[in-house]
Parts: structure tokens; sequence; C-alpha cells
């Protein structure tokens, strides 16, 4: 209880007071929570944890080979490094070696196979990280080469697959595609993506009294960290403590493949009972862990006329790397996303999971939705210029709408479709008509630099496709001053999660949002959570936490209505006041009143999201509880000469429902955007025939820098528009939905090259464009144009 | 034994490693944790501090990755990490203007660019749009989509005040004169050793003693062989604190560039003559490493892939070489033979670098073919000077990166070309006879079928460009 002296406000002074609103509520631009702390160096990162005097630093040497039996493991030479405690390999693991997050197939340390150049083999503990890795590459590490799969087509041709084909299908695709006006078949390597969260993987172990672990990871999964490490020790989960205040990035890599350093770190203190702390040096962490999958995507496509697609099928082809992991559920993802915001007719549509010899692919903001959600965008710009049409002509005619054009290939009903009125917006606000006017008359002046323009929405379905996943908790204590601790499942990666569930909770308690401590993700406050990951932290959070606070807020209010003797419906909370019929006090003066009346003022929440199902066996149901919109325009320049580009502008509109933090959620539209070029243009992936990563850095590895945000940028979020579904305040999930929109810039590009052979041929290019692809497309664009130039001459002849 | 400021405080050290980097004598050393490591390559800028030199009367500010500066880089010096910017509850206004401006989402990157927004304030005040995008294009965010933080840059000298580095400045300036380097010093942990000379005259000797001893200017090229293939160098002669070797002097004939100027330094001279080399500049790497690196250095690391031989070379600079009291002149051309071999002799070294004034040269053009526009490795660099007279080529130097073991020279193109109309008849034979210049490699910047299309069509590019001035032929000059 505080013994401060307060300024006491006068009945007049508080009754207009509780007139105002609530300025650091639902709905207010409220700044990140820690960005006062972020920008004085102050916020506290895991590898800035005070170090103990025993500390030890890990190092894992990793697998120089693809595929390949090891021969002979030898750690003894680490020992002559003097520093070193202990040296581990697979045999030193006490517990259960395989950490795969679903399915077995990721062992902790290579178990006398080795599967993917990067792999890690045995790992050492010193003083010093250095001191570490002079000696884990001491270590003695024979092998017996076998041959790897290292390419996408040759698993599929193999069958060589993580797990089973799956389909969806609506209709007679064979039938339709045989009657079809006119058809198109393609195919499209799509790229993957390295993460590149600023902050490494990283995790700090401390052995604790009883045989267990304090553990603080860089990761979006502190439930699944906690088992990994319980299992690899082979002790009860209550042993094991995860602490996760923040990360420097996540994006999906942190969701299963944070909890390998954890688990190694936890292994090493098990036998020294020393802590032991292991951060993922940057070439160590791109070779090691996974990326975005690479797709290999074929389709054919049956249309009319006009440009009205009667029938699809399609071939999605992921490419997982060596091991299950979250594969089976990208796939899905990329599937349920192969008609983006279109109605395919009837459809046939099989994802592959195919088995290769690179680290293990993972989580990726989008989780295999952009791979799936790009091929309807190359398809219909081969329909457009197939038929001679502007692509916006032909996405905008196959939209989801009309009689018995609402359902999807898996058999979710498109509710509350907001894409064509946000295209019609878009198409006015970013002056496309006048626009791809002056651009084509720029491209016929222009000899070496074309300009193109594309418009592109999205539509991405919201809720782990795993359905028991959409479930959280929170836990919120008022103390007797009225300060407020709250606690959820969810992880802060910088995308504002924390702040946003503090938003919710202030505007439950109607209290500023100062008056809100949020605190570290901690597996002793809120157990068995879900990963923060489908964009879902908010959605299941928030609920979780409103939930919470309006358990409590009804224990106040029935104390009150006793108390004071009055209605429940006469105690209202407003900003930071409690009145009581003609009553009127500070919240923190209620809530001591409801202490010494012992009111319980603390209490969790839980919430699981309604109405979701997904039967398998059929490939039918509603296996998202609704979906999210945007639409991006695009224009870029592309020189004809060397292939390099730039986007001059980007126009963006994007659905987030009723916002819970504008600036925050245009932060997210805006980060994703950038992110999603960068996936589609200079971030390259390059492995050498040996299946080592040779852009295993920034040097080499190129994500986008300052000067690649679209020249001039306008952003916008649509106004107005509750999410129809009973979400917290009726907003909608921002995380991945905006990075698809990057998908107008890839289309903006080829819109460009098409300008060559004057809009007549769909330049087939894979992803991503970089300025290499390019000019190659362009090429080809110039040697179409020469034979079309060929043809007219021999006509005239 | 050096001596810094660390911020306000004087360190000496006469104890450490000297293989170690500024960023990890921060946070293991100084327990300062501010500081992000987020590549220890350079590359991504989380472990951006700001250097204070003394410069006369006044202290110039320049942002570096610490990741990539061994300590000894910091004698005589002042240097400000993140947790020196905020007076008591009061953020600095960099600071300020992130936050205002949503421009940190996960933070990692944060300390990093603010304090390159720190240094833009001290040295320009309120930036330019151009000026914003040069000061960051070091800065890699992953969350932002940097819109925010370009904003905040825009924002945060709206209403200057002076902060804390004023008030302090003339304090702060008594106390770096005290600290300049006057006389060579050395550092050591007993195993290593490096040394700070402060004459060319003591470098030479020091070169002559220690043959194998390597020379850091501005590191960022040798401390990768630290921080990324884990070397261990035993002899490090930092030549930082030679003001002789720093100076770049223009000449009525030629300009002339100290060795250790950084590039930063360099830019002036060598963009008032030449806007493309200018231009160039801007995109090597980043300001961060171009407050850091120097032409010595990339010249003398004589890698294929440098972006400022190809240049040099177009222009016809010339290099001083100096071993002891001798110093030799050599055409840079010749000092690349092959892949990381020079004509440089053991105990020699690379005083200064000779350029020719424009007047006495051509239409010079540089071309920078990358992945991504900027803070990016060359898959292909053109240099293209040619001197036109009266509807013929004069002389043509035509010079490439990345197509070959070394920085050279199209030499059957140049001939093509010299003597030869100025026409595209002759523009099309030239450009055969390029193809045949090269057989480049393939690799993952590019494959060697690129590299040699583009070279071809940059040939193109230069025509056009002189020939056709009105038609649009660079996507970067849409800022």
């Amino acid at each position: 209880m505080s013994n401060h002296h307060q300024n006491k406000k006068s009945y007049a002074e508080m009754l207009e007071l509780v007139k105002q609103d609530l300025t650091t509520g639902v709905g207010r631009s409220v700044k990140h929570e820690s960005a006062a702390k972020q920008v004085s160096g102050e916020a506290v990162y895991v590898d800035d944890r005070l170090e103990f005097p025993n500390q030890l630093h890990v190092y894992a040497r990793m697998s120089d080979k693809a595929h390949a039996r090891i021969t002979k493991l030898d750690v003894s030479p680490c020992y002559d490094f003097p520093g070193v405690a202990i040296a581990i390999t697979a045999k030193d693991v006490p517990g259960q070696l395989d950490i795969g997050a679903v399915l077995p197939g990721d062992p902790l340390l290579a178990d006398g196979l080795v599967e993917y150049y990067g792999q890690p083999v045995l790992a050492v503990a010193a003083n010093d990280l250095d001191t570490a890795r002079k000696a884990a590459m001491a270590a003695i590490v024979e092998y017996e080469e076998l041959e790897p799969v290292l390419s996408v087509e040759q698993a599929l041709e193999q069958e060589h697959f993580v797990s089973e084909p799956h389909t969806h299908k609506r209709g007679d695709s064979a039938a339709a595609l045989a009657g079809a006006q006119h058809r198109i078949t393609g195919q499209a390597h799509i790229g993957g993506q390295e993460h590149f969260y600023l902050e490494t993987q990283i995790s700090s172990v401390v052995p604790t009294e009883d045989g267990g672990m304090i553990v603080f990871t860089s990761s979006q999964n502190p439930t699944e960290v906690q088992k990994l490490v319980a299992e690899v020790l082979g002790v009860s989960f209550n042993k094991i403590q995860i602490d996760m205040r923040r990360m420097g990035g996540g994006f999906g890599g942190k969701e299963t493949q944070a909890a390998g350093p954890a688990c190694i770190a936890a292994v090493v203190a098990h036998h020294t009972r020393r802590p032991a702390k292991m951060r993922l040096p940057r070439m160590e962490d791109m070779m090691m862990t996974g990326k975005r999958h690479p797709f290999f995507n074929q389709y054919e496509v049956g249309f009319d006329d006009n440009g009205l697609i009667t029938g699809c099928e399609m071939k999605l082809a992921g490419n997982c790397g060596y091991s299950p992991d979250l594969s089976n559920s990208i796939v899905d993802r990329a599937m349920f996303h192969s008609d983006n915001g279109y109605y395919l007719g009837d459809a046939t549509i099989t994802g592959y999971r195919c088995k290769t010899n690179l680290a293990s692919n993972t989580a990726y903001r989008g989780f295999g939705g952009p791979q799936g959600l790009i091929m309807p965008e190359i398809i219909l710009d081969d329909i457009a210029r197939r038929l001679g049409k502007d692509p916006l002509e032909v996405r905008k005619l196959n939209l989801y709408g009309g009689e018995g054009r609402d359902t999807t290939h898996y058999y979710q009903k498109v509710e509350d479709n907001a894409l064509p009125q946000m295209i019609d917006d878009l198409e006015r606000s970013s002056d496309y008509q006048a626009r791809r006017q002056a651009i084509r008359e720029f491209n016929a002046k222009s000899p070496i630099l074309k300009k193109g323009l594309a418009l592109t929405p999205v539509k991405f379905g919201i809720s782990f496709t795993a359905t028991f996943l959409n479930q959280a908790g929170a836990l919120i204590h008022i103390y007797t001053d009225g300060s407020i601790h709250l606690n959820h499942g969810g992880t802060e990666m910088g995308q504002g999660l924390n702040t946003k569930v503090a938003q919710v909770v202030a505007e439950e308690f109607q209290v500023d949002f100062d008056t809100i401590q949020i605190t570290a993700t901690n597996t002793d406050k809120v157990p068995n959570t879900s990963p923060t990951a489908a964009s879902s932290g908010a959605d299941l959070n928030g609920k979780a936490a409103q939930n919470a606070a309006r358990t409590i807020k009804q224990r106040l209010v029935e104390f009150a209505a006793r108390h004071f003797n009055v209605t429940e419906e006469d105690v209202t909370f407003r900003n930071n006041h409690v009145l009581i019929r003609d009553e009127v006090m500070p919240f923190a003066e209620f809530i001591q009143l409801a202490y010494f009346n012992q009111i319980s003022l603390s209490s969790t929440g839980f919430y699981r999201t309604p109405k979701i199902y997904y039967d398998r066996d059929t490939a039918r149901g509603r296996p998202f509880y609704y979906y999210a919109y945007g639409c991006a325009c695009s224009e870029v320049v592309v020189d004809t000469l060397t292939g390099e580009y730039k986007i001059l502008r980007a126009d963006i509109l994007h659905d987030v429902g009723a916002s819970l933090n504008p600036a925050i959620d245009i932060g997210q539209v805006e980060g994703a955007f950038v992110q999603g070029a960068g996936w589609l243009t200079s971030e390259e992936l390059v492995w050498n025939d040996k299946g080592r990563l040779m852009t295993s850095g920034p040097a080499s590895y190129k994500i986008p820098a300052v000067t690649d945000m679209p020249i001039d940028f306008r952003v916008r979020l649509v106004e107005n528009r509750k999410n129809a579904e009973d979400t917290v305040y009726h907003s909608k999930a921002v995380g991945e939905p905006p990075f698809m929109l990057g998908i107008s810039v890839f289309c903006a590009i080829k819109d460009a090259i098409a300008s060559v052979a004057d809009y007549r041929v769909s330049p087939a290019i894979d992803a991503p464009a970089t300025p290499e692809r390019v000019l190659w497309a362009i090429r080809d664009m110039e040697q179409h144009q020469q034979q079309a130039r060929t043809a007219a001459v021999a006509e005239t002849v | 034994m050096i001596r810094f400021l660390l911020n306000r405080e004087l360190r000496v050290e006469d104890h450490l490693d000297p293989n170690m980097t500024v960023l990890n004598y921060l946070r293991t050393q100084a327990r300062k944790t501010g500081t992000k490591e987020g590549c220890a390559s350079g590359d991504c800028g989380a472990c951006t501090v700001v250097l204070g030199e003394l410069d006369g009367e006044r202290i110039r500010y320049r942002s570096v990755n610490s990741c990539l500066t061994f300590v000894s880089a910091l004698n005589g010096k002042q240097l400000i990490t993140v947790e020196d910017l905020k007076q008591g509850d009061r953020l600095h206004p960099a600071q300020q203007a992130m936050v205002d401006c949503h421009g940190s989402q996960c933070g990692f990157c944060t300390p990093g660019i603010v304090m390159s927004m720190f240094a833009l304030g001290k040295n320009v005040g309120k930036p330019e749009k151009e000026e914003i995008h040069e000061a960051l294009a070091g800065n890699l965010c992953r969350c932002t989509g940097y819109r925010p933080i370009v904003e905040a840059a825009e924002k945060m000298y709206d209403n200057v005040t002076p902060d804390s580095f004023n008030r302090e400045h003339a304090d702060t300036l008594a106390r770096l004169r005290e600290i300049q380097p006057r006389a060579q010093v050395e550092l050591s942990n007993g195993k290593r050793k490096a040394y700070n000379p402060t004459t060319l005259a003591e470098l030479a000797l020091l070169k002559e003693q220690h043959p194998e001893a390597r020379l850091v200017a501005g590191g960022t090229d040798l401390a990768l062989e630290v921080t990324q293939l884990r070397k261990e160098i035993g002899t490090l002669i930092y030549v930082g604190d030679i003001a002789e070797m720093k100076q770049v002097q223009v000449f009525d004939d030629r300009i002339e560039l100290g060795a250790a100027a950084s590039l930063t330094d360099c830019y002036q001279a060598l963009s008032n003559d030449y806007p493309d080399f200018g231009a160039l500049l801007h995109r090597f790497a980043s300001l961060q490493i171009r407050n850091q690196g120097t032409l010595g250095g990339n010249i003398g690391n004589a890698s294929p892939i440098g972006d400022s031989p190809p240049a040099l070379i177009a222009l016809g600079a010339q290099l001083v070489l100096r071993q002891g009291e001798q110093s030799r002149s050599l055409d840079l051309q010749d000092y690349f033979i092959d892949y990381k071999v020079t004509a440089q002799q053991p105990g020699e070294f690379i005083e200064k670098v000779i350029v020719p004034r424009a007047a006495d040269n051509g239409e010079f053009r540089s071309y920078k073919i990358s992945k991504r526009i900027d803070d990016d490795i060359s898959a292909v660099l053109g240099c293209f000077n040619l001197v036109i007279r009266d509807g013929r080529v004069q002389s043509a130097r035509v010079a490439f990166g990345g197509m070959a073991a070394i920085p050279k020279r199209a030499s059957q193109c140049e001939q093509a070309l010299t003597g030869a109309e100025w026409n595209r008849d002759t523009i099309e034979k030239a450009k055969q006879a390029l193809a045949q210049d090269f057989s480049p490699i393939s690799d993952f910047r590019a494959s060697r079928e690129y590299r040699q299309l583009t070279a071809v069509n940059l040939l193109t590019r230069y025509f056009v460009e002189l020939e056709s001035p009105e038609v649009e032929t660079r996507v970067t000059a849409y800022v």
C-alpha cells in the first residue's frame, strides 16, 4: 500500500475527467512500450544480461557435408585448449535426442548421420566463445559421404518427401481444362528467404537446485523451449522455467529453431552445473537454421475470352530441407492461399513436402502462404498478356463474389469480402489508370529505362491451421496502489504485441497505459502457450487478457454494487476513475477500498478461437476464423541494359478491422511490404553443388536497405470497417498479411519487362527477380519482339 | 599504451589484445551493452558508434562500425556510444525523434541507427533526404521498412537545442588535445602487438623491421580476417595516426590522396573533378565504412571486386610506393599482377595515390552493377574514360572490376575504340572486342554470362550518355 501523499482532485474535477476519453486506450497510437529503452540502449536482450563469474559460452561445430555417415568423432583434442569445460556429442544428451517440433527428425546433435551442410555435430563450452570455437574446430570428425538430394525437382521426381502429399479438390478440373476456351501451362521457382532477424539465435541457461533450468531465450515459443529442454534433459516440464522479455526480431525464425541453442546450452549446463550461453554468430545462424521454404510450382489454367478462370490445377512443391519441422502446415498454408482472392473454378491443388539435404526450412512470415498466393498473380498476368488486357482488369474479373463464386477450393465460404471495394478505392487513390497511360507513353519514348505498374490484392486466412493452437492465456494482478501487472503467453519480437495487449487492459479498466507494467513472457506465469505466430498474437492474447481483466472487473463491479448499495449498471470505469452512481473516485482509491474489503485482485484469463475446424480426410472445412485483406499498387523503373530497377512509388490500402493501434499497424504494413519486396527482388539464397549456403552473411545476402523502400510510399488503413467476427475490439491480425503486398513489386517489374514486347508476352521469371533474372527476361522479350518483326515483314512480302 | 575518451572518461589501456574490436571492448571490457552485434562484418550497422576526432578548432564526428575497428584506432579519439546520448531522463533529439516517429520495433538495430543519426545531425544539422539516405544506407532494419526512421531523421533537428556535446565542447576539445598522439605508441597483450606510428619515417622503419606486419588503416577489410575467418594477426601497424598519410591535396595537374585518407575525405576532391567518381563513392559500401576505409586499403588488399581500382585505373592514377627512405611511382594498372598478388615488395607500403585532374582527362563514367543498389559488392564495375576530339576517339581507358582475377583494362575494347570514329558502328565493334577481353567467373553475385553481357551493355550506356544526354539511362537517378 502506498503512503505517498497524492494530490487530491475535487469532485467537480473528477466529474470533468470522467467525461473525457482515455488517451492511451484501444485505437490510439500509443508508442511501443520499449521505444524509449531501445533508443537509449537500455533495453536488455539476452546477450546483454550480466554474465555470471563461472559463465560458459557454447559453440557448435557444423557439418561440412550435406549428407554423410560420421565414421569418426573424437572430441578429446578439444580439451587441449585452456578454458574448455566440456565437449558434447549426441551421446551426451541425457534425455531425448530429437527436438522435432511436430514430427521427429531433428537430432539436437548429429547421431551418426549428417543430413545438411551446417548441421551441428558437436558442441564445446568454454570460458569464452573464441576458445569454444577453436576447440570445436580441433575435434576430429570423419565422414563417409552419401549422395545428397539438393534440388526440389529431384526430390519431387523421386517422391523423396518428409511427409505425404495432400490435395484440395473442387469439381472436375480436368474436364474444366479440357473444355476451356484458352489454356496456359507454366511453372515458377519461388525463392526462399533468410529471416535476418538482427539478433541471432541465443539462449542463456542457468541450472537450478532441483535439476532444472532457468532459460533466458529469444524465442517465439517459450512453451516449446520448455518442453524440449525438459525432454533433452529427461526431466519433467515443471523443472524448467523460460523467461522471454524481447527478441531482436523473429519473423517465424524463432518459432521452432530457437530451441536448438537452448537445448544445447541446457545439456552443457546439466553436465557442468555452470550457466551456459549459446549465441550463434551470424554466419553460423544463417547456415545452421532453416529459412522460408523455396517452392517449385507448376500450373495449368483454363479461361474464357474475357479472362475468367474456369479451371485450374496446381502442384506446389515445398523444399522442406532435411526434416519435417513445420513443413506440413507450411505447405498446407501455401495450398490454402493458392487462390489468393480469386475464384479458381474447378480446381485441384496438390502440395508436396520435398525432402532435400538442406537446413530444415521453417516458419517465416506468411508461413507458406506467400509462396502459394503469388501463383494466381503470376497466372493472371499470363492470362492478361495472352488476351491483351490490363492485368488489373483480369484480376478484378476473377475476384470472389457473386452467385456460386464465394467458396474456396477447401470449401470455406468467403464472407465479408472487402477486396472489390478496396481495389476500387486504391485504383482511384493511386491514380492507376492515368499512370498506366503515362507509363505507356514514357516507355514508348524511353529506349533504355522502362517503367512498370501493378496493383495486386491479398486475402490472407487468420488462425493456426493446427486448430488446437488457437488458444491463449493471460495473468493480471492489480496491486493496492492501483498499478497493474500484466503477463500473457505471447512474445514480443518488435511487433508491438505487448503494447497492444496493454492497451486492451487499459481500455478494460479505463486506466492510463502507464499504469500497466508489461513483464517478460514466462512459463511460470502463463503455462502451455502457443507460439506467437500466424499473426495471432493480439487476437489470442488480447482476448485472453481482456477476459482476465473482465473477471477482475466483474468482481469489482459486484463489490461496488454491494458496498455502495447500487445496481451493477451504476458502476462504470471511466478515464482513471470509477463512477458509482453519483460517487466518483480515482481508480487507485477504489482498488484500495476493494482490497480492504477482501476482493481478489488477480486473475488469469483464457481464450480459444470459435468456429474453426478442418477435416483433413475430406480436405474441407473452415480453417480460418476470418480473412484479412490488403492491396498495393507499385511502380518501378527497370534498366533494360543491366536489369537493375528501383521502386518509384507504392500505394497501399490495408484492412486491419478496427485498429488497436494505428501507428503500430502502419509500422507492420510498411515493414512487411518492404520485407516482401525484398523476398522477391534482392534476397537471393545460393547454395553450391555441395549444398553449402554461399550467401551466408549480409555481405552476400541482401535484404532491403534504406534506399530500397519506395521513393514515394503512401500507406493507408481501411477506415470504419470493423472485423465482422467477434475479435478483440473487432480488430484484425496484421503481422503476416501485408507481407504479400510486396508481390505488387514483382508484378510491376514483370510489367516493365513485358513492355519490351508490347505487353503481348508474359515474362517467365523466377523469384527473386534479381537484376540478372530481369535482364534474361528482357532478352527473352527482345527475342520475341525480333521474331514478331520478322514475322510481320514476312507477311508483308 | 593507448589513450582515448570513453565519452567523458579518460581510458588508458596498456594490456589489450590488439585484435580486439571496439565492439568487443565495449561489450566485454567496458560492460556497455547498448551497442549490438548484428553481423560482426560491417554490413548491418547495429554496432555503429561515433568517433570524435580533433580537427583544428573543431571536433569531427564520424559514424563507424565498431565491429571492424580495432582498439588501436581509438588512440587520441573520443568514443561515443548510444548510452552517452541521454542526459538524465531526457532523450537526445535523435532518440526522441525515433520514439516520436515509431522508428523502433524490435529495437536491435536501433542503437546503431540512433548513432548514425546523431553523427548526421552533428555534421550537417538539419539534413536533406539524400543526406539521410547516405547516413543510413549502412544500417539495416528488418522490421520497419525504414519510412519512420527516415521521418525521424528529418524531424530530429526541428527544434534543435544544444546537447551535452555542444555544452562540453570546449572541455572535450581541450582533453582531446591533451591525448593527441605525439609519438609512436604500442599496444600488446603479451602475445600480439600493435604499433601506432605518427610519422611516415617511423612507419617505414617499422615496416622494414616487421615485414610480416599487417598495415591497418580503416581495417574494414582486415578486421574481417579476425571476425569472420578467425585468424590471429600477430603484428599490426595502425597508420591512422600519421597525419602526412591522411592528406588530400589538390594541385593544378593532379590530386594527391594519402593512402590513409578515408574515402569520405577523398570524396570532395574526386567528385569535384569527376562527378561519376562521387556517385560511385556514394555507393561504395556504407558511410560507416567510407569513414574508416581508405583508398590505400582498397587498393592494397588487391581484391578483384574493390570499387576504387577500376575507376582509378581508368583515370590513369599512379601509386607512390615507399620502402625505407626510397619511394617509387607505379601506374596503378601495373600494381595488380594476379589474384591477390601485387607488385608491392616485402617491407614496401602504399604512401599515396595520384590522380590526374579532369582538365587533362577524358569523359569519365563509372557504372556499378550489384544486386542491391546500396552497400553491396559489385558484380561488375565498368569505368570508361575516352578522349574524343573532332568525332574521333583519341584515347581510351576502359577498366573493369569483377571481370577477372584483378581489376583490369579492356585492352581489345580500347584498341577497337582508339583512333576510330565516334559512332554507333565503332561502339558495336568495340562491344564485340570487349566480349573477348574477359572470361569472368560465375558466383553467387552473378553468372559469367550476366557479367559478360552487362559489361558490353555498359559500353552502350556510355555511348548513349555522351551522344544523347536527354535519354534516361540510370535507375539510380531516381531518388
